[in-house]
């Protein structure tokens, strides 16, 4: 974000920027054509950036993060007019950060070993991966995330709410559905939005999808994130526990009630910090 | 004996009723049948003793009424080809298949297998497709070459009634078109009940069939309707159409029976 000091009294507007791709606009040929990007990026990203800037100058959404707008308008579900193009922008920067030049192939480490674990080998990730993305209907997004919770959490409705905890789960969501307002660890995204492959692949949906599994998701990227992922998810269990011991000892609950920090209702005890 | 009949026959439902395609091996055993009511009956015939025998019934993909070059400059030949050829074309195929598999929704009118798929409000799988398949037909036949310009005589007096003039109706379905977030459609549409104009918007497949409103003209929002033309200048799109493409021939002949079902006049009471 880019901070400007106003003249006259002591304020401090933010604006959103337009974040570019890691890599050039033709870095990605001939799997994602420049002409792709210079469109998606450079008038469709753009756009959604330059109407949230409309949209919270002035106001006191203006001094907010990103994540922290996208979890605000989400409005558990009503969502606020900034909704959109907030959760699009993030939505769009993971996205372009998601693909690298000579991408493709397998992951690896610990990523592998999850993914092993919870799909039971690379081949069937890509399959449900590649199935989610088909079958969104309209437009929307697939994802491959770490889910570290089973709660309800209280912002929006766990769309997983079944499944154990700290697990590889694969998603998709609507138009600007975006995965912080389940309170999930995003590793990977796919955007099926039409404008995503229409200059190069037509209707041809599926296509795209193995062409950016083959040769554009950068597994080295997912697996940072899953590092990321973790390591917060640990520390969310020291503080949950920490504020469990406090309560016990008589003491006020110490932590901040963040947004995202939920009582488990639940009987069953912690799991063990990995 | 074994008899394996796979028929389709085809009958044109209606204005812009997707055909119900029954092909028949048996046609030279029936004059002038009524299909619908003829399927019904083979079905039952064909299910009672037990016969490895399977009916097939398809819907057709219909064809714009125009080349698909007519609508050239405004539409591209090159968008009808995939838009009509493949993405209409994909949901006609994927409708047949998804039929094949559940025939307890065979022999339905196009209208009513999308009410009975949408399921008031918790669609079966079939509702994406059928809904699609009438919602692109629908679209072809609202717009013409040498569409756009403005509608006359009933229409435009109901349009300057519920909206004031015809500009600020139009400027209104623009905006519509602008602010439909994702994947739908922009309507105009005869609400039953309040009896009169509306714009409309809807998500992904959903159409005013599910309100019971009437539709008068529609169009397509789905990014693949104006991608390939327009890029991501739904702007210059909505306007386009508006000036160059929408048939407001189509829209006066809907009007027209719509009023069979809505009274838009004032009620006629005789003097003694």
């Amino acid at each position: 974000k880019q901070c400007h000091l106003k003249a006259g009294p002591q304020m401090i507007t933010a604006k959103l920027e337009l974040k570019p791709p890691p890599y050039p606009l033709d870095a990605l040929e001939p799997h994602m054509s420049r002409e792709t990007l210079e469109y998606h990026w450079g008038k469709h990203h753009r756009t959604y950036v330059e109407n949230l800037n409309h949209q919270i100058v002035g106001t006191e959404l203006d001094q907010m993060t990103l994540e922290d707008l996208i979890l605000v308008s989400y409005n558990r579900g009503n969502i606020l007019p900034q909704f959109n193009n907030a959760a699009q922008i993030w939505n769009h920067e993971f996205f372009w950060e998601s693909m690298k030049p000579g991408g493709g192939g397998k992951p690896s480490g610990y990523l592998l070993e999850l993914i092993k674990r919870d799909f039971g080998n690379f081949e069937a990730l890509v399959k449900e991966l590649k199935s989610a993305a088909s079958s969104q209907f309209g437009s929307g997004w697939a994802w491959l995330m770490y889910k570290a919770n089973r709660l309800d959490v209280g912002n929006a409705v766990n769309p997983r709410p079944q499944e154990e905890d700290k697990k590889l789960v694969v998603v998709k969501s609507p138009n600007a559905g975006n995965p912080l307002v389940w309170d999930y660890s995003p590793l990977l995204t796919i955007d099926v939005w039409e404008h995503a492959y229409y200059i190069d692949f037509q209707n041809r949906r599926a296509d795209y999808i193995t062409v950016f599994m083959e040769k554009l998701v950068s597994w080295e990227v997912v697996s940072l994130r899953l590092e990321l992922a973790k390591a917060r998810a640990s520390e969310r269990e020291r503080e949950e526990e920490r504020r469990k011991r406090e309560e016990e000892d008589g003491y006020s609950a110490g932590s901040e009630a963040e947004e995202m920090y939920l009582e488990s209702e639940t009987d069953e005890s912690e799991p063990e910090a990995e | 004996i074994m008899m394996e009949t796979s028929w389709s026959c085809c009958t044109n439902l209606g204005p812009s009723g997707s055909s119900l395609l029954v092909t028949s091996d048996m046609s030279k055993l029936f004059q002038k049948p009524n299909f619908a009511q003829l399927c019904q009956q083979k079905k039952k015939e064909l299910q009672g003793p037990r016969r490895s025998a399977k009916v097939h019934a398809y819907y057709g993909l219909k064809s714009p009424p125009y080349k698909l070059d007519a609508l050239e400059p405004y539409m591209s030949q090159r968008t009808l080809e995939m838009h009509w050829g493949k993405h209409h074309r994909g949901y006609v195929e994927n409708l047949n298949k998804q039929l094949e598999k559940n025939d307890t929704l065979y022999g339905y009118t196009m209208d009513e297998l999308i009410k009975v798929t949408y399921n008031n409000g918790n669609p079966l799988p079939e509702f994406n497709n059928a809904a699609q398949v009438w919602n692109h037909d629908f679209f072809w036949e609202s717009m013409q070459p040498g569409g756009g310009n403005m509608p006359i005589f009933d229409l435009l007096q109901q349009i300057e009634k519920d909206f004031g003039s015809f500009t600020n109706f139009r400027e209104k379905f623009i905006e519509a078109s602008l602010t439909l977030f994702g994947s739908g459609w922009v309507w105009l549409v005869l609400r039953r009940n309040e009896k009169r104009l509306a714009i409309l918007k809807t998500s992904n497949a959903i159409n005013p069939l599910i309100s019971a409103d009437i539709p008068i003209i529609s169009l397509d929002m789905w990014e693949h309707a104006y991608y390939l033309d327009y890029k991501n200048d739904k702007g210059k799109y909505a306007n386009v159409f508006m000036d160059h493409l929408v048939s407001w021939n189509a829209a006066t002949v809907r009007m027209a029976r719509a009023q069979a079902f809505v009274n838009l006049g004032e009620p006629k009471i005789p003097v003694a």
